[in-house]
């Protein structure tokens, strides 16, 4: 069987050579033409007068295009209809693409872009939380409260009650790759796309829709992304259609590809949250009651803000059962770039949340933070009572049924030498002047599954050609995470053959249609399952065929190790196929799944939004330094559990990898505005994702040897986004070691925990500010 | 002039093209070799990092920014000539597989560039090595564990150091093989001493130098735009000599921090490991002492320690030189007391027998522009101080000494009282600004608090958070 086997990442070779392919890559077509946008820079306006002349005399400029010369509605939204590709008369934040440069180089277009003159007439502009809500500006009519029990009276006759407000940052993706992609004008006024997207079918549904043209029309092609994070589930749209628009009007060949720098003021990053909560309980660290209020800053569109604020509440629980729980979510409309999907889709906001509850109340009654979140977990599977009792269902009222945090905690605990490592921390902190260490523990249980229920489909496509070679294709797409190489090993496992048997081949819309974007961690569990079914149902006929020339039941014939037995005969897979052939059975099938059990009402807030729950844990140690505020991550150690892996070195890449993106996010990166709304990170010279050495000196990661209770495929777990959640523990150490710098009180620390941060933080838990 | 470089074993010749083409347009736009890539135009990601060689050895440098008239006479290895030629991967490259080092791939080719770099030279001190690549996906770990597994691997014969093409430029062997990119118009020198650099820049004072091309290179990436005429620094030798006396150092303007920090490790070890963190291993291979003082920018990291230690540097205009102690170069933001057609040729740093202390505060500690950065030199004899040169930058509008912060302490026993008070008397010095790397609350404050540290710091105190190790 080739699942469950640590293989590398099908290109790895190609990688590390240089020969993998990215769009900007691909050998381009005679005579292509280069893209970009030129960009607003008010944050809030009417442009009164657009003089672009110095613009079209520009050297290599080819064409310049504004709203006006657009063919059709060139929306580029993917759910509200509110972005259009290029400012219709008015400007909502600094970056808006204006204006449209079509040049013979891609330097020619960066050039002429800025030689726009726009003369705007300025508004005011909402550039926080606070200007936003004084002024209702928001989606949705209100705000939206989900609820269950009374956590109002709940808190307010608890016996010891606890409030706090702290503000969560945004996050830049920062892909390698920038946003690229590539069009080809076809001779039938139809058009093929190459593009850097997690989904393809959204740049098909909007190129189409710009070109006026069918869907049938319109092919695009995703081989790989240099990175995507959620970050190229929706914002490659207006690329994509910017080549089919240009490439239709010229008849050329356009490519457009973002400057890094235009790529970080153009396009959305994660969503800022401001998270208040008052939380009731008794002595014992029992949670009686909580209520959260997150401000969600969403931007100047809607974009995918609803589901991320959606799953930021639905993920204010996190890993505890909360009786009386009560979160009212702000989605906030500003006159910032619009806020998108980014790896855990507002789940990690809503955690943070809960966690950061849980070491003040922890604090607040000299609690070991663990046990306090021990004595708050939901119920273990294996616990006596019933079904829908309390202890296991969610404030939205789907039921934990595989709550394996209990033994995740208890291992990592174990291994991490947790107790003695606290101790031996407060033993040495006695002893210093300037520097304190501080150790954090974060659980996560997070949902799998689109909370828009009927995105959870996926199909495939399979053929087994004569020579007994494979072509494998289906609708996820591949980014970095393995998702090709876990999914080839499900093919390969299925019709017991070899890996070097199973062709991978590029996403491609006419191929496998209307796929979802590979997003919310469903890539393999989607996609995995729908190659399955295709494979069967080729590997079925096989077996029908060959059972009838042998006069045996189907059944008996077994697919493994590269051959086919049957009746006592063994043949290669390769004469198999050729046998089948030439009986005429049908080598090619397609594969569909749609995930199980799923119903969800989003607007009351309740029903079963996932399949199932990831979980993992992690124990995070840091440094600190009251002079600066510098700190360093000195060691991890991550527990996770992604079921029964399908590839394990890759399942551990990922959980690596994410728990460092989530460190970063509460540390380092810091996104920062002026006060006309520019943003001033916009390079890596001045946003800093984690380096090299901001890895933990001591990294310690393991995957949890259990598997899915689930029927997913081959009972493993979706992995791309629960791991990012461990990185809160990072967050939590520092909380801890800022608080050993004072007199007892719980640190009030905002994320990102920049050494700034962290040392106005010491002062104010010194009493110095 | 004609440019002839190796690219990838093979002599290129190219002509005509714009001073100002970058190395890495140049790979992937004229010669399609696309698997160098294109993360931040900036020097700041490390996805287009080459190895470069020359009668010096091997040095990664960032594509991005290197102008093709820097390759003169030397030989540039991209990814693409990284395996033998009969197609057996390098030992980073096996281990990059065997490690699961890449996962979206997109950065993995600087990886292995960076990589192949340090296993050439022997280097092991992988973190410091690949602090200029960015990894969004792995969170480093896999890497690190494949560069350590192959530190023992040979280097591969067709790596191995050979004076390559400076003899095969002088018989006349080297083909023109390449497509070249636009012609220009544009005026480009490259002369090959200070005396000839002099005489071009006083007969072209408008002209732009370029020495390592880490600052001016995004003038063309950035802010895209079109310099001419340029004057390239990288052909005079004689500006690349560092001579050390009895009484200090004698740095041409166009050594290399690289060079510098191995230089002064043994002196100043502070402020040897204040290098280490200045930039990234491939801006340190490119960028030169001259460039980053005579930039004159506010947050350039070597001024400050250069100013605390009385460095001086030699200005040069035609024929006439003076000597400028280099505090006194930094006259304004953007306001340097640099003659039209002057330029910064060597810089003097004195050598002393008590330390130096120097303290680099950024948001990430590698790769990273400081917020503040201080330089103490101060020296006690018998429980006073008898001499105060302190240096900041970030502070102020250019590299700024704290004087009355080094008048608060001059004369007065080193005590923690003595500390207390100067710290007061930073305000007196600074009133530092507000932006994306720090507030100025924060500034100041960290300034102050760099004084305390010093204290400890020259008490024997371990105190620094990159010391703690579990």
């Amino acid at each position: 069987m080739s699942v469950a086997t640590p293989l590398p990442h099908d290109a790895a070779r190609l990688h590390v050579t240089g020969d993998a392919r990215y769009i900007d890559d691909i050998p381009m077509p005679r005579d292509c033409l280069h893209l970009a946008f030129g960009l607003s820079t008010v944050a809030h306006g009417e442009v009164t007068a657009l003089d672009l002349e110095a613009v079209r005399s520009a050297p290599g400029v080819v064409a310049v295009l504004t709203a006006d010369d657009l063919p059709f509605d060139c929306d580029v939204s993917p759910s509200n209809h509110d972005e259009p590709l290029l400012a219709t008369g008015h400007v909502h934040y600094v970056g808006q693409p204006v204006f449209l440069v079509v040049a013979t180089s891609h330097r020619a277009a960066r050039v002429a872009a800025r030689k726009g003159a726009i003369t705007y007439a300025e508004k005011p502009a909402l550039l926080t939380l606070e200007a936003a809500l004084e002024v209702d500006s928001r989606f949705e009519d209100g705000p939206r409260i989900w609820a269950r029990g009374d956590a109002p009276a709940a808190i307010q006759s608890a016996p010891r009650k606890l409030s706090g407000t702290f503000e969560i940052g945004g996050q830049e993706h920062f892909y390698l790759e920038s946003q690229a992609a590539l069009a080809l004008p076809q001779e039938d006024g139809g058009m093929h796309v190459q593009s850097s997207t997690q989904h393809p079918t959204e740049i098909q549904h909007k190129v189409a829709h710009a070109i006026g043209q069918p869907m049938h029309s319109v092919r695009v092609e995703t081989r790989r992304m240099g990175g995507g994070f959620g970050g190229k589930e929706s914002q490659g749209n207006a690329l994509a259609v910017a080549c089919a628009v240009a490439a239709r009007r010229t008849g050329k060949a356009c490519k457009m590809r973002y400057d890094r720098d235009d790529d970080m003021v153009i396009t959305g990053k994660r969503h800022a949250f401001r998270v208040s909560y008052e939380v009731g309980f008794d002595e014992d660290g029992q949670i009686l009651g909580v209520d959260f209020t997150h401000l969600v800053n969403c931007g100047w569109a809607m974009d995918l803000s609803l589901p991320v604020a959606d799953r930021a509440m639905l993920h204010a629980d996190n890993a505890y059962w909360l009786e009386n729980f009560r979160v009212t979510s702000h989605r906030l409309k500003t006159n910032l770039q619009s806020a998108t999907a980014y790896r855990g889709f507002g789940g990690p906001q809503g955690m943070v949340g809960i966690e950061r509850v849980m070491d003040h109340v922890a604090h607040d009654l000299g609690i070991d933070p663990v046990e306090l979140r021990r004595r708050n977990y939901y119920l273990p599977p294996d616990a006596p009572g019933e079904a829908g009792d309390g202890g296991r269902v969610t404030p939205y009222g789907m039921e934990v049924s595989d709550f394996e945090l209990g033994g995740i905690t208890d291992q990592l605990l174990e291994t991490s030498g947790y107790a003695a490592r606290k101790a031996e921390i407060a033993d040495w902190n006695a002893e210093q002047d300037v520097l304190r260490r501080g150790i954090g523990f974060s659980p996560v249980k997070f949902g799998i599954s689109f909370t828009l229920t009927h995105l959870n489909q996926a199909g495939a496509l399979v053929h087994v050609y004569q020579d007994g070679s494979i072509h494998l294709n289906h609708g996820g797409t591949e980014m970095g995470q393995g998702l090709f190489q876990k999914v080839a090993q499900v093919a390969a496992s299925r019709f017991g053959v070899d890996m070097a048997t199973v062709k991978i081949t590029a996403t491609d819309t006419a191929k496998v249609p209307n796929t979802s974007a590979t997003a919310a961690s469903s890539g393999s569990d989607l996609n995995g399952m729908a190659v399955k079914a295709a494979c069967d149902t080729i590997r079925d006929r096989m077996a029908e065929h060959l059972a009838l020339e042998h006069q045996v039941k189907p059944t008996d014939v077994v697919f493994a190790d590269g051959r086919v037995e049957v009746a006592g005969e063994e043949l290669s897979f390769a004469e198999a196929a050729a046998r089948c052939y030439l009986g005429r059975v049908s080598l090619s099938a397609t594969g569909f799944y749609k995930t199980p059990s799923l119903e969800w009402d989003r607007i009351t807030g309740t029903g079963r939004p996932f399949f199932y729950f990831a979980y993992g844990a992690a124990v995070t140690e840091v440094v600190v330094d009251r002079l600066t505020g510098e700190y360093r991550i000195l060691r991890a150690d991550l527990l996770h559990d992604a079921g029964a892996s399908l590839n394990p070195a890759l399942d551990i890449g990922q959980v690596e990898g994410a728990y460092v993106q989530g460190a970063g996010w509460l540390t380092t990166e810091e996104l920062v505005w002026d006060d006309k709304g520019g943003l001033r990170t916009h390079a890596p010279s001045t946003y800093k994702i984690p380096a090299c050495s901001d890895a933990p000196d001591v990294f310690n990661v393991a995957l949890w040897d259990g598997q899915n209770r689930e029927d997913t495929i081959y009972r493993s777990k979706a992995v791309g986004e629960p791991p990012f959640m461990l990185g809160i523990s990072a967050y939590l150490a520092l909380s801890d070691a800022v608080g050993a710098f004072g007199d007892g009180r719980f640190p009030a620390l905002d994320a990102p925990a920049t050494s700034e941060e962290v040392w106005r933080a010491i002062q104010r838990v010194r009493g110095e500010a | 002039m004609t440019l002839t470089f190796l690219l990838n074993g093979e002599e290129i010749r190219v002509e005509g093209s714009a001073p100002t083409t970058t190395l890495l347009d140049f790979l992937r736009e004229t010669r399609g070799l696309t698997g160098t890539k294109e993360g931040c135009n900036e020097g700041d990601c490390g996805a287009c990092t080459v190895m470069v060689r020359d009668g010096r050895g091997a040095r990664s440098l960032n594509a991005c920014i290197l102008f093709l008239p820097q390759l003169q006479g030397k030989s540039v290895t991209t990814v693409e000539g990284l395996a033998a030629p009969d197609g057996t991967l390098h030992p980073v490259q096996d281990a990059m597989i065997t490690h699961h080092g890449s996962q979206c791939g997109f950065c993995t080719p600087g990886f292995v560039m960076s990589m192949a770099t340090a296993h050439t030279n022997g280097d092991t001190n992988h973190a410091d090595q690949l602090a200029g690549n960015l990894c969004r996906c792995t969170g480093y770990a896999p890497i690190l564990r494949a560069a350590k597994a192959c530190e023992d691997e040979p280097v591969p014969p067709h790596l191995t150091p050979e004076p390559f093409i400076f003899s095969k430029i002088l018989r006349g062997e080297v083909a023109d093989r390449g497509a070249e990119p636009p012609q220009s118009k544009a005026v480009a020198q490259h002369p090959t001493s200070s005396d000839a650099l002099a005489a071009a820049y006083l007969a072209q004072p408008d002209a732009t130098l370029v020495a390592g091309a880490t600052d001016v290179g995004l003038w063309v990436t950035k802010s895209l735009r079109d310099l001419d005429p340029v004057i390239f620094l990288e052909g005079c030798a004689d500006l690349k000599t560092l001579t050390e006396t009895e009484t200090g150092f004698d740095v041409g303007a166009m050594v290399d921090m690289n060079c510098l920090r191995d230089v002064l490790q043994p002196h100043y070890p502070s402020f040897a490991e204040m290098l280490r963190r200045f930039a990234s291993q491939q801006v340190r291979n490119a960028a030169t002492l001259g460039g980053n003082i005579a930039n004159g920018s506010p947050i350039g990291d070597s001024p400050p320690p250069l100013i605390a230690l009385g460095a001086t540097l030699t200005l040069r205009k035609g024929e006439t030189r003076r000597e400028l102690p280099l505090e006194d170069y930094f006259i304004a933001y953007g306001k340097q007391d640099r003659a039209p057609g002057e330029f910064v040729e060597r810089i003097h740093i004195p050598k002393q027998a008590g330390p130096l202390q120097v303290y680099k505060l950024s948001k990430r500690f590698d790769q990273d522009i400081s917020a503040v950065l201080g330089a103490f030199n101060i020296t006690v004899e018998d429980g006073t101080v008898t001499a105060a040169r302190i240096a900041f930058g970030g502070m102020a509008a250019t590299p700024k000494r704290a004087i009355h912060v080094e008048q608060a302490l001059t004369g007065k026993p080193w005590s923690e009282t003595t500390i207390a008070a100067a710290k007061a008397a930073f305000a007196q010095d600074f009133t530092p600004m507000s932006d994306m790397r720090a507030s100025a609350d924060y500034r100041l404050g960290t300034a102050e608090n760099m004084l305390e540290r010093a204290f400890a710091d020259l008490a024997g105190h371990v105190q620094s958070v990159l010391e703690v190790r579990l």
